[in-house]
C-alpha cells in the first residue's frame, strides 16, 4: 500500500500522483507509439478502432459516467462528425482544419440536443436522445443532395502536407494522438471546477444547485464536450472505414456505444478504454469461435447471444465493470491479507426510488 | 372523407399494437421502475411461440393465443426471478442496460432455434382478407378485429386491477413498495407476476401485429416505436399508454398519407420530442418533486 504525503501544492496539481503511475503510463504510451514496429497489419487495424472507440468512450463517460445524463443518441453525433468530415475532405480541406470543424459542428448539435436535457431526467432524456438519433438517421437517408442517401458516400483518405496518410502507420498516429489528447482533456477537465460541477450534478442535482452550480450551463457544457469528442471520433471513423451510409449510425450503434461505458465501468476514464477494447475484440474472438458452431446456426445470432449474456453477467456480478474488477484485484494485492469481500459491495435495497429527484 | 376514415381506422389499429407494447412498459415501470427495453423482443418471442402452435402444431387461432400468452407469462416471470431481482436497487440505467442485454439474447436465440431462424413467417388468422363496407367506407375486418381485441384486453385488465386481490396488490406495489411490504404483500412475488403479466400482454400484441409485419426475429424493433407511445402518455400511467399508443398510430397513418415519404418513420419521434418539450412528464404523467 502506497501512502502519498503531500508537502507542496504543486503535488496536488501534478498529472500523475506518484512515480509509479508515470512509469506505467509512460510504458503504455511507449508500447503504443512503437506499435507499428511490433504489431502486424491486423492488430494495427484493431488498435485504430480501439483508439476511435475510446474517444467515443471518453465522450460518453464524461456525459453518462460523470454528469449522470443518459444518452441513447451518440451514434447521431458520430454521424454528424463523419458526414462533416467526409464533405470537407471531398473539398480538399486539410485534416487539421476539418477535424476541429467536425468537432465544433457536432458540439453545436450537442448543445441543441442538450436543451431538452435541462428539463428532462433519466428515462425521458434517454427517449429524447433516442428520438434524436432516429431523426438524424432518417435525415441522413433522405437528404440525398448532401449525404447521397442510403447509397452512402465514399470518404477520401487523410491528406497531410500533400501526402496521403495511407495504410495504418500514419493514420494510426493521428488516431493515437487524438485519443491521447482526448484523454488528457478529460483528465484535466475533471480536475477543474467544471469537472467537479459535473460530478456534483451526477450525485445530486438538488444539492449541486444549492451549492451554486448552474445546472443549465454545466449540463450544456457536458453535452457539447461529449458531442465534440464523439464528432472527432466520427470523423476518424469515416476515414478509417472509407465509406459511410446512414445504417452505420443506427440506434443499435448507440446502444453498442453505451455498452462501452457500462462494460468498462461507469465513472472511470480507464473504463472507457477497456470497454472500447472489449467491444472491438469480442466480435473478432467470436468470429474464430464461429467455426465450431453446428451447421445451420446463424453466426449473427451467436454474437447477439454472447454479447447479451456478457452484458447481463457483468451488470449482475461486476456492477463496476472491467475497471472495477481490476480495482478489486489491485486492492487485494495492496492490502494483501486484509482484503474483505464486502469492501466494494454496493448497499442492496429492495428499491431505491428515482422517481422523486 | 372516406380516405380519412380509412386512415383513422388503420392508424387506430396499428396504434392498438403500440398501446399494448407501451402498456407492458408502463406496468413494469410502475412496479419496478425498470424501463424494459426488451419489451419488443418479448413480443417477438411471443409471436414465435404463437407461430409454433399455429403452424407447426396446427392449433386453432384462439388456442394459439392462450398458449403463447401463457408461455410468455412464464418466460417473463423467469426473467424477473433470474436477472432483474439480483440487480434491484442499482441505478436505473444499469437495470435498463440489463434489459437491453436480455433483448440481445432473445433476438439471438430466436435465430438459432431450429425451425425459427432468420426467415419471415405468417400466422393464419380467421379474418384474413375480409372487408366490411360501412356507408361507403371499406374497412378491413383484420383491423377492426385488432381494435376489438385490444379493447377487450383493456377491459379485462381494468377489471383485473380493480376487483381481484392480486390486481389490487399489484397497484399497491406500484404506488409504494414499502407501504405494500407493511401491509403484508409479498412485493417480490408480486413484481414477478407483474413481469409475467407484462410479457403476456406483449405476446398478445405480437399475435395482433403478426398479420401486419409478419413474424421475424427483428419484429421486436417496433418496441422502439412503443416508447414514444409510453412517453407521450406519461410513463407511469396505464390509460396514458393506451392514449399515447393511439396518438402515435394515428399520427403515423396521417403522416404517411399527407406528408412526403420518410415522415412516416420519424413521425412518432417528432411527436415525442414535441410532447417532451411542452410537458416533460407526458400527457397523463404525474409531476413530482423531491423534498429535500
Amino acid at each position: 500500500m502506497r501512502f502519498i504525503f503531500k508537502t507542496t501544492y504543486e503535488q496536488d496539481l501534478r498529472l500523475f500522483r506518484h512515480g509509479g503511475q508515470a512509469f506505467w503510463y509512460g510504458l503504455l504510451l511507449a508500447a503504443l507509439v512503437t506499435a507499428p514496429l511490433w504489431a502486424g497489419e491486423y492488430l494495427m487495424t484493431q488498435l485504430v478502432f480501439i483508439a476511435i472507440y475510446s474517444i467515443v468512450g471518453f465522450g460518453l463517460m464524461m456525459l453518462t459516467g460523470f454528469t449522470g445524463q443518459v444518452s441513447l443518441g451518440h451514434a447521431a453525433f458520430l454521424a454528424v462528425g463523419a458526414y462533416t468530415e467526409a464533405l470537407l475532405a471531398a473539398r480538399g480541406v486539410p485534416v487539421f482544419v476539418s477535424l476541429p470543424a467536425a468537432a465544433l459542428l457536432t458540439a453545436a448539435v450537442g448543445v441543441i440536443v442538450g436543451l431538452p436535457a435541462l428539463r428532462l431526467k433519466g428515462i425521458y432524456l434517454a427517449i429524447a436522445t433516442l428520438a434524436f438519433n432516429v431523426i438524424v438517421e432518417e435525415i441522413a437517408a433522405r437528404w440525398e443532395s448532401v449525404t447521397h442517401g442510403n447509397a452512402g458516400m465514399p470518404v477520401a483518405p487523410v491528406k497531410l502536407f500533400g501526402r496521403e496518410l495511407e495504410g495504418d502507420g500514419g493514420f494510426y498516429y493521428l488516431c493515437l494522438l487524438a485519443a491521447v489528447l482526448a484523454c488528457l482533456a478529460c483528465v484535466n477537465l475533471l480536475r477543474s471546477p467544471t469537472g467537479r460541477a459535473f460530478v456534483a450534478i451526477r450525485d445530486s442535482e438538488v444539492s449541486a444547485s444549492s451549492m451554486g452550480v448552474n445546472l443549465a450551463k454545466y449540463k450544456t457544457i457536458s453535452f457539447a464536450f461529449s458531442a465534440a469528442l464523439t464528432g472527432i471520433a466520427g470523423a476518424l471513423y469515416a476515414h478509417k472505414v472509407g465509406f459511410i451510409s446512414p445504417e452505420q449510425f443506427s440506434l443499435l450503434v448507440s446502444i453498442e456505444l453505451i455498452t462501452i461505458v457500462i462494460l468498462g465501468g461507469v465513472g472511470f476514464l480507464h473504463g472507457a478504454v477497456l470497454g472500447a477494447a472489449f467491444v472491438i475484440v469480442l466480435p473478432q474472438v467470436l468470429s474464430i469461435a464461429k467455426d465450431w458452431l453446428p451447421e445451420g446456426m446463424a453466426p449473427s445470432g451467436l454474437q447477439a447471444v454472447v454479447f447479451g449474456i456478457i452484458l447481463v453477467l457483468v451488470i449482475i456480478f461486476e456492477p463496476m465493470g472491467l475497471y472495477g474488477r481490476w480495482l478489486k484485484i489491485r486492492t487485494w494485492f495492496e492490502l494483501f491479507p486484509f482484503y474483505r469481500r464486502g469492501m466494494f459491495r454496493r448497499q442492496r435495497s429492495y428499491l431505491k426510488t428515482e422517481r422523486l429527484r | 372523407m372516406t380516405d380519412l376514415a380509412q386512415l383513422l381506422v388503420a392508424g387506430i389499429s396499428s396504434g392498438c399494437v403500440y398501446a399494448l407494447v407501451a402498456l407492458g412498459f408502463v406496468l413494469i415501470y410502475k412496479a419496478t421502475e425498470t424501463v424494459n427495453f426488451a419489451q419488443g423482443d418479448l413480443m417477438m418471442l411471443g409471436a414465435f411461440f404463437a407461430l409454433t402452435a399455429s403452424v407447426m402444431l396446427g392449433w386453432p387461432y384462439w388456442a394459439t393465443i392462450v398458449f403463447a400468452v401463457t408461455v410468455m407469462a412464464v418466460v417473463g416471470m423467469a426473467i424477473e426471478r433470474l436477472v432483474i431481482r439480483p440487480v434491484l436497487g442499482q441505478p436505473a440505467f444499469t437495470v435498463v442496460m440489463i434489459t437491453i442485454g436480455i433483448g440481445y439474447v432473445m433476438r439471438g436465440v430466436v435465430t438459432m432455434v431450429p425451425g425459427w431462424g432468420t426467415e419471415t413467417y405468417q400466422i393464419p388468422t380467421p379474418f384474413a382478407e375480409a372487408v366490411l363496407p360501412v356507408g361507403g367506407v371499406v374497412l378491413p375486418v383484420q383491423q377492426l378485429a385488432v381494435i376489438a381485441m385490444t379493447a377487450a384486453l383493456c377491459a379485462a385488465l381494468y377489471l383485473f386491477f380493480r376487483f381481484t386481490r392480486i390486481g389490487v396488490a399489484m397497484q399497491a406495489t406500484s404506488q409504494n413498495q414499502l407501504a405494500a411490504y407493511y401491509m403484508g404483500i409479498p412485493v417480490r412475488r408480486v413484481n414477478m407476476m407483474i413481469w409475467g403479466l407484462s410479457a403476456g400482454v406483449a405476446a398478445f400484441a405480437g399475435i395482433l401485429l403478426a398479420p401486419v409485419t409478419f413474424v421475424h426475429s427483428n419484429m421486436g424493433f417496433i418496441g422502439l416505436k412503443a416508447f414514444p407511445a409510453a412517453v407521450v402518455g406519461g410513463f407511469g400511467s396505464v390509460p396514458g399508454a393506451i392514449v399515447g399508443g393511439l396518438i402515435i398510430g394515428v399520427v403515423e397513418a396521417l403522416a404517411g398519407y399527407y406528408l412526403p415519404e420518410g415522415f412516416k418513420d420519424v413521425a412518432a419521434y417528432v411527436v415525442v420530442l414535441v410532447v417532451l418539450m411542452i410537458r416533460p412528464s407526458g400527457i397523463f404523467g404525474e409531476t413530482m418533486r423531491k423534498k429535500v
